[in-house]
């Protein structure tokens, strides 16, 4: 690990200020960038501090909640209201990690998680256009098992490893950012980037620009959501495949739909088609398997990781099925 | 990582004071003398391969002088001053400068829980948290779970239903142990309370017990013993 010095904040305006330095990153949790910084992939000049700050309240105003980006991981998952109001934002978030790792982790922090590609977080590979623009992708031609099947570019095929993330895009959270230039708000939906050929780039926050809190409207899927996780082992692992699908329902008919898959692309990926497709049809498994279609429509698998088409289809046919039941009660 | 820098953390660690560096046996010493010069070999090694251009950030880096800030760790109930470089991480703090060696390195990247020790009264990975963010927090380790001669109650259960073999994950086994208890006790979630559809009071279940306990990994396989024990000390206990 490199030497760094270390800066305690208090204020946005004073950590904003501090973040325009050289090399300067923030420091949440620090369960990601420590954990980089230890492999050398992060090198950052100065740390500053940013869990001191004031942003550790969950708050609702008339219909919308708004979650502190300071707010630990585990806090949030079984806050109240989000439990009640936004189970399938509790249950991705506990989907993830472990209960230690979500004990430190910050809301502000799980948005800016960095791929998990092995090639990413190996410096012995010199190719990862990721770490270090212009060096090619190793990933491509190597065992890409657990990589991009939709929106990837030929310069990198990484894909966003959060849980609450998925959520957040099923739900359509707003972002509160400050910076140099005052404050602004970013939809999820644009929140994070697909790789292109800046995949440097994880999202389309500014290097200056601190994250303040996320709004989350007003609650429709509080009776009929699902967050379904697949992977290699039962706990403690990365997705292969993980779907948040949350149903607006009216006896047997779907009002409205919010559909987000994990594991498959560089962001969150939300599938309007799939979402308009179910809105006003019969909960079922003929409109499921459509939606399912819909969603994974265009899919270009690698070389290793042709499964997760099949997979992803039928994790959200079942994960569909699971929210219409109204399964969490 | 750079040879310099591979030497200046190894030279932090052995920069303790001498009452604490006279206390490490030879065997340590000798570790430590080993591990530096393997690091120094594999730094030679890896400086042969040309790394493309992370060169602009990694010389921002490289510019970057050690930093040592003063922080203070309650650990135990007992207040210790200290002064830490920067990347001291609270797990090498607690091993290396108050030499308590109970919480234990496994991989050192937040995926094995051996290190894990409660940070206010909160279970923690404490090989990812920096040492200095936990200025004026209080720390429990496996070390101030007893009381005297009296064993904490998960400390108790384990002994009794043989939770372990080797040991080396055992106290953050126990740590992260009493950190699931004051969870549940808390009406706290897991996933398997939403796949039994039980998200009011979640039952300490084995399968919940197992799902609560997966941030610690145990490579010699005592898991069914290790719920067993949370399993009783559940039952047994307020912890």
């Amino acid at each position: 690990m490199n030497p760094f010095n270390y800066q305690r904040t208090t204020t946005p305006e004073e950590a904003v200020h501090a973040v325009s330095a050289r090399g300067a990153k923030f420091l949440g949790g620090g369960t990601n960038l420590v954990d980089l910084m230890r492999y050398n992939v992060e090198q950052p000049t100065t740390l500053i501090d940013v869990t001191r700050l004031s942003f550790t309240e969950i708050t609702t105003a008339g219909n919308t909640t708004t979650i502190g980006a300071g707010v630990r991981n585990s806090d949030l998952a079984n806050h109240e209201t989000i439990r009640i109001n936004y189970p399938l934002l509790s249950q991705a978030l506990l989907s993830g990690a472990s209960p230690q790792l979500r004990n430190m982790a910050t809301t502000g922090g799980n948005l800016l998680q960095r791929t998990r590609c092995y090639y990413f977080m190996d410096t012995a590979f010199p190719a990862c256009n990721k770490r270090t623009p212009g060096s090619g992708c190793a990933a491509i031609k190597g065992f890409n098992r657990n990589h991009a099947i939709l929106g990837a570019s030929a310069e990198c095929i990484a894909t966003n490893p959060s849980d609450m993330n998925v959520a957040l895009v099923a739900l359509n959270a707003t972002i509160h950012v400050t910076g140099p230039k005052g404050k602004r708000t970013i939809a999820i939906a644009d929140f994070h980037r697909l790789p292109g050929n800046t995949p440097q780039l994880d999202t389309n926050l500014h290097p200056d620009e601190l994250i303040t809190a996320v709004e989350l409207p007003a609650p429709k899927f509080a009776k009929h959501s699902y967050y379904l996780k697949v992977r290699d082992r039962q706990s403690y692992a990365f997705a292969l495949v993980s779907v948040a699908a949350g149903l607006e329902m009216n006896g047997n008919t779907i009002q409205s739909a919010g559909l987000a898959l994990g594991g498959v692309a560089h962001k969150p990926w939300r599938s309007l088609d799939a979402e308009k497709s179910l809105a006003g049809a019969t909960a079922g498994p003929e409109a499921f398997k459509r939606a399912a279609d819909l969603a994974v429509a265009g899919a270009r698998p690698q070389e290793h990781n042709a499964f997760k088409v099949e997979l992803a289809k039928q994790s959200i046919v079942r994960a569909l099925t699971l929210a219409a039941q109204g399964v969490q009660a | 990582m750079s040879s310099k820098t591979c030497i200046d953390l190894d030279d932090q660690l052995e920069d303790t004071p001498s009452e604490q560096s006279n206390s490490l046996t030879d065997l340590e010493l000798s570790r430590r003398t080993f591990v530096k010069t393997a690091g120094v070999l594999s730094a030679a090694v890896a400086t042969g391969i040309p790394h493309l251009a992370a060169a602009q950030e990694a010389q921002a880096a490289a510019d970057t002088t050690p930093q040592t800030l003063s922080v203070t760790l309650k650990v135990n109930g007992t207040s210790h001053a200290l002064s830490l470089d920067t990347r001291t991480s609270l797990l090498d703090a607690l091993r290396e400068h108050l030499l308590l060696t109970g919480s234990k390195k496994g991989c050192d990247h937040g995926q094995c829980g051996a290190c894990t020790v409660l940070l206010d009264g909160r279970r923690v990975n404490s090989c990812l948290t920096l040492a200095v963010t936990a200025d004026g927090a209080e720390i429990t380790t496996i070390e101030g779970l007893a009381n005297g001669d009296t064993l904490h109650p998960v400390q108790a259960a384990f002994l009794e239903h043989d939770g372990f073999q080797c040991g080396y994950c055992t106290p953050g086994q126990i740590c992260s142990a009493v950190g699931l208890l004051k969870e549940h006790k808390h009406n706290t979630l897991s996933t398997v309370s939403f796949e039994t559809g039980n998200t009011a009071t979640p039952e300490l279940t084995d399968n919940e017990i197992r799902e609560r306990m997966s941030g610690n990994i145990c490579r010699c396989g005592a898991y069914p013993n290790i719920v067993a024990a949370v399993r009783a000390a559940a039952k047994g206990v307020s912890a």
